[in-house]
């Protein structure tokens, strides 16, 4: 831990001397003078530009700042981005390249799972995390599974479409591909 | 910086085609506004009031200019224009100077380098305040035993509304007191912007997240003592609306603090922040009594209705009228005597949310319809067909209806629609689907089943003679049309359709969406249901003009008569068929430019009588609840949702079921879950941790019926689609859970104790 800089005013003066290296979306970054206490969001979103994930209750509650951290699907705004050194981050931008949507982004847009769009990377990377652990979820697991995702808009209904509608597609694919071998 | 610039192709009137802004939007990379950032940018935050009411005695800034990293701090004595704004009265301060009468009123606002130099900026401010006894109950406004607290005193607005014979009556008599708690519009992209000042502070660009920018505009011009033309607005990405993005919120500090430090400033509400930092939905108190016939037709309706607008007067005017003068509900009814009061408190100022006083008045009209089935000993839904009314009807304060008016098709079509075939309390055992979920222990034995039927009508755009226009632009060149408008895009999809018209209307392919801005004038506010009329409205109307001019141009290029030419697909052909060229070609090399404005018919006001033709048109909207109560627990579970909705016509199908799935949700949350809670002025819940919105699994099925009915007075045939849902559903699952408990629950929201005591 680094010590506060010295002012007139040392007690509220905010200590933006930190400096460590997070590893994101197969990248190394440097992050360079932050403050301590920044979260994980924060820190995505302010010092790496990568402003995908979205910051809407900073209390864990809705899920928009959905990422990856060492495998497990969490809110970003609850880690400390200090305490992420040295484990490999995902983030919306860094699952599909830009204007080559995954079938999952495609499948949102295609069923109209999308309105405001606020809760959208979240819910992506939730529906992602969902389908790899479950090929062909339930109506009742996707809503259970994506429950800690908040949307405003759209009263969830399109959201449940498009994830039954890629699994579907893997499950038809992955069926040819068993008949095809 | 365009928010929207995506080329999409395809797609005309009719076609659920996919959003222009999906692809971004799922990738992460759609700027919403509190995404745009500026080199050497400041943040800005906000010190508010920890007092309902109470007098400033002093503010000493100082101890925060002593933290390294603080740029600016600014207070009233700073604002150096009108020192008050407000959408209808400019009543509410910039910064609170003598007075604070809201617990989360502006006092201060502080730029500095990092978020945490700028929150503890504010904890250094020193405020000293007198606390005064605050007025937080609505009657005590009314009945003058609270000094006023504010120069224009405790009564926001009383209107009567008297029609008819006020002695008639009938065989059957019911009264009820209905209480609607004050909702919060939750949209989850947090109130955000970005100001850029013009070097030596002659103007200022703003990016902000809002509903209405050129309304905007005019607010914060006047309170920054500029003229509107040095205020730029562009529209940030807007993260949802639904009424709280009409008033403006952290415009004027923005523009404040980036003016004051000549460098970019950028503002972002905390969720708790944003409690307290917009308008809600109004909390009310609305008594009625219904008179009718022994068979059940209605007679004669009384009612008082109390709506606690809070500390400031917002749009609380307006929503108070649109609860009175839909007193009735989607029923004839000629005799009537309605007293509505929009009053002042020191509890949050309260104004737009999707229903706009509606959803008040007909969470009370539908419990009252239900009682009087009750007390007829007919069905719900036959009571709501015999009274259902119809095109060329008159509501009470005289206007007749002119609009396609399908309700008893509505109220049909939904009671036809198939019942869940969940069992009551769940399938399979599985305790997730009892009411409560695994983490209570609902006795399924004990689960009851209750059906709730409801029915609404809506107005749709500005009322009250208020001159309300859309402005739109079309460019022609080269078979590729441009759309300028300044219409905010919240979620709603006005991208999408704005796209599907210029294809239907031009020809083309190609629609390119120009940056939404105030670079073109006003489209009026993205509320009312009112985009697809209005800004429809008027890019339907510059297309046309275009298309005059191109048919024109063909008619003189190739010698036919331009009356005699229609678009067919992708080409201009002649009433013969002989003729036939396609757009790209007809246009190339020429460039046509138009920009209207539309207008809807004009309103009028009401008068000292509630009389007159205030609205201007009108939708309606019946829906169906399936509940399962656990009524040991008070605990309820909304099983399924049916619904039939007057839309006119479906412009983009999947665009209409989104907003209905949307505003059903919304209403749900309302019944069964969100409430802000008050005590004393202070708000009790300001987190997403305790204020509760629907999730995954709070949301049922919905079943939905589309009537399409083309209305001759919309410009499209299509009628706003927005609001209706969110206003009829929430009455239909307190009817559901009233059929199943077989109790009076008279409140929204329903509580445990509601259902068990």
């Amino acid at each position: 831990m680094s010590s506060r800089t010295e002012s007139s005013n040392a007690s509220a003066d905010v200590g933006l001397n930190e400096q460590y290296t997070l590893h994101v979306n197969g990248e190394f970054h440097d992050v360079m003078d932050a403050w301590v206490g920044e979260s994980l969001l924060y820190v995505l979103r302010e010092r790496l530009g990568l402003t995908g994930s979205k910051g809407a209750c900073e209390q864990g509650e809705c899920g928009s700042c959905s990422v990856m951290v060492d495998g497990q699907l969490v809110c970003s705004c609850l880690v400390m981005a200090a305490s992420a050194v040295g484990q490999p981050i995902v983030t919306i931008e860094g699952i599909a390249p830009v204007g080559v949507p995954t079938d999952v982004q495609q499948a949102f847009v295609d069923a109209g799972a999308v309105q405001c769009g606020f809760c959208t990377p979240g819910l992506i990377m939730a529906a992602h995390a969902l389908l790899e652990r479950t090929q062909e979820p339930s109506e009742f697991e996707i809503r259970e599974e994506l429950s800690g995702n908040v949307c405003r808009c759209t009263g969830y209904g399109r959201i449940i479409e498009a994830v039954q509608r890629v699994s579907i597609q893997r499950t038809a694919t992955s069926a040819s591909r068993e008949a095809d071998s | 910086m365009s928010i929207v610039d995506e080329r999409v192709r395809g797609g005309r009137l009719g076609d659920s085609i996919t959003r222009p802004d999906g692809t971004p939007k799922v990738q992460g990379g759609f700027a919403f506004a509190g995404d745009l950032n500026a080199e050497h940018c400041l943040w800005g935050a906000t010190l508010r009031s920890p007092h309902p009411y109470a007098r400033i005695v002093s503010i000493d800034v100082t101890p925060a200019y002593a933290i390294s990293g603080v740029e600016a701090i600014v207070t009233a004595v700073d604002v150096p224009g009108q020192l008050t704004y407000g959408l209808i009265r400019q009543d509410q301060p910039v910064f609170a100077s003598e007075y604070v009468r809201y617990v989360g009123e502006p006092v201060a606002a502080v730029a500095a380098d990092h978020p945490e130099t700028c929150r503890r900026a504010l904890e250094a401010i020193v405020v000293e305040y007198e606390v005064l006894e605050p007025l937080t109950d609505p009657e005590r406004a009314l009945d003058g035993s609270h000094p006023p607290i504010h120069p224009d005193g405790n009564l926001i607005r009383h209107q009567r509304i008297i029609c008819g014979d006020q002695s008639a009556t009938g065989e059957v008599v019911v009264e009820g007191t209905y209480e609607i708690g004050m909702q919060d519009q939750a949209f989850l992209g947090l109130e955000a912007a970005l100001a850029l000042p013009d070097p030596g502070g002659a103007g200022v660009d703003l990016y902000v997240a809002t509903q209405w920018l050129h309304e905007d505009r005019k607010q914060i011009a006047a309170c920054l003592g500029l003229p509107p033309e040095k205020v730029r607005l562009t529209l940030g990405g807007v993260g949802g609306a639904f009424g709280a993005r009409e008033d403006i919120s952290l415009q004027v500090h923005t523009c404040l603090l980036a003016l004051r430090t000549s460098r970019p400033v950028r503002i972002q509400y905390s969720r708790e922040e944003s409690f307290l930092g917009h308008v809600h939905r109004h909390p009310a108190k609305i008594w009625m009594r219904h008179h009718a016939m022994a068979d059940g037709r209605l007679v004669r309706i009384e009612s008082r209705m109390v709506f606690d607008g809070g500390a400031y007067a917002s749009t609380s005017s307006a929503v108070l009228i649109n609860a009175v003068t839909h007193t009735q509900g989607p029923y004839r009814c000629a005799n009537a005597l309605v007293d509505g009061y929009a009053v002042r408190t020191n509890n949050l100022p309260c104004g737009a949310m999707r229903g706009f006083g509606v959803v008040q008045a007909c969470f009370a009209h539908e419990g009252q319809m239900d009682k009087l089935a009750a007390a007829c000993g007919i069905d719900p839904v036959e009571i709501r067909l015999l009274n259902a009314m119809e095109t060329g009807d008159a509501l009470i304060t005289g206007q007749v209806i002119e609009n396609v008016a399908p309700v008893a098709r509505c109220i049909r079509e939904t009671a036809a629609l198939p019942l869940p075939e969940e069992p009551v309390g769940g399938r399979d055992g599985d305790p997730m689907r009892l009411p409560g979920g695994a983490g209570r222990t609902a006795d399924t034995a004990h689960i009851r089943r209750g059906i709730g039927f409801a029915v609404s009508i809506k107005n749709l755009m500005y009322s009250e003679g208020f001159d309300d226009y859309s402005t739109a632009r079309c460019r022609l060149a080269d078979g590729v049309a441009t759309l300028k408008f300044a219409t905010a895009e919240v979620g709603q999809g006005f991208v999408t359709i704005a796209g599907q018209i210029a294809r239907s209307v031009l020809g083309v392919d190609d629609v390119l969406l120009d940056s939404i801005d105030t670079g073109v004038g006003s489209s009026g506010s993205t509320s009312a249901s009112r985009q697809t009329w209005m800004s429809g409205g008027a890019v339907n109307a510059a297309c046309l003009k275009v298309r005059g001019l191109m048919f024109d141009r063909v008619a003189q290029m190739y010698g036919v008569s331009a009356e005699s030419l229609s678009i067919d697909g992708g080409d201009i052909v002649d009433a013969s068929g002989a003729f036939r060229v396609s757009v790209v070609d007809a246009t190339r090399g020429a460039s046509f430019d138009e920009t209207v404005e539309y207008r809807h018919a004009p309103t009028e006001d009401l008068d000292e009588n509630g009389q007159g033709n205030c609205h201007t048109a009108f939708a309606f909207v019946a829906h169906r609840a399936v509940v399962d109560v656990d009524p040991d627990l008070g605990l309820v579970k909304v099983i399924q949702i049916a619904t039939a909705q007057d839309v006119g016509r479906a412009l983009n199908p999947l665009s209409v079921i989104g907003q209905i799935e949307g505003g059903i949700a919304q209403g749900l949350g309302l019944a069964v879950m969100e409430e802000i809670i008050m005590t004393e002025g202070r708000v009790r819940n300001p987190s997403f941790t305790d204020y509760l919105l629907p999730t995954f699994l709070d949301m049922p099925d919905v079943v939905a019926t589309l009537i399409e009915e083309r209305d001759p007075i919309a410009p499209l045939g299509a009628k706003g689609v927005g609001e209706p849902p969110t206003i009829s559903s929430t009455p239909a699952i307190v009817a559901a859970i009233r059929d199943a408990i077989g109790k009076p629950i008279d409140r929204v929201p329903v509580r445990p104790t509601d259902i068990i005591f």
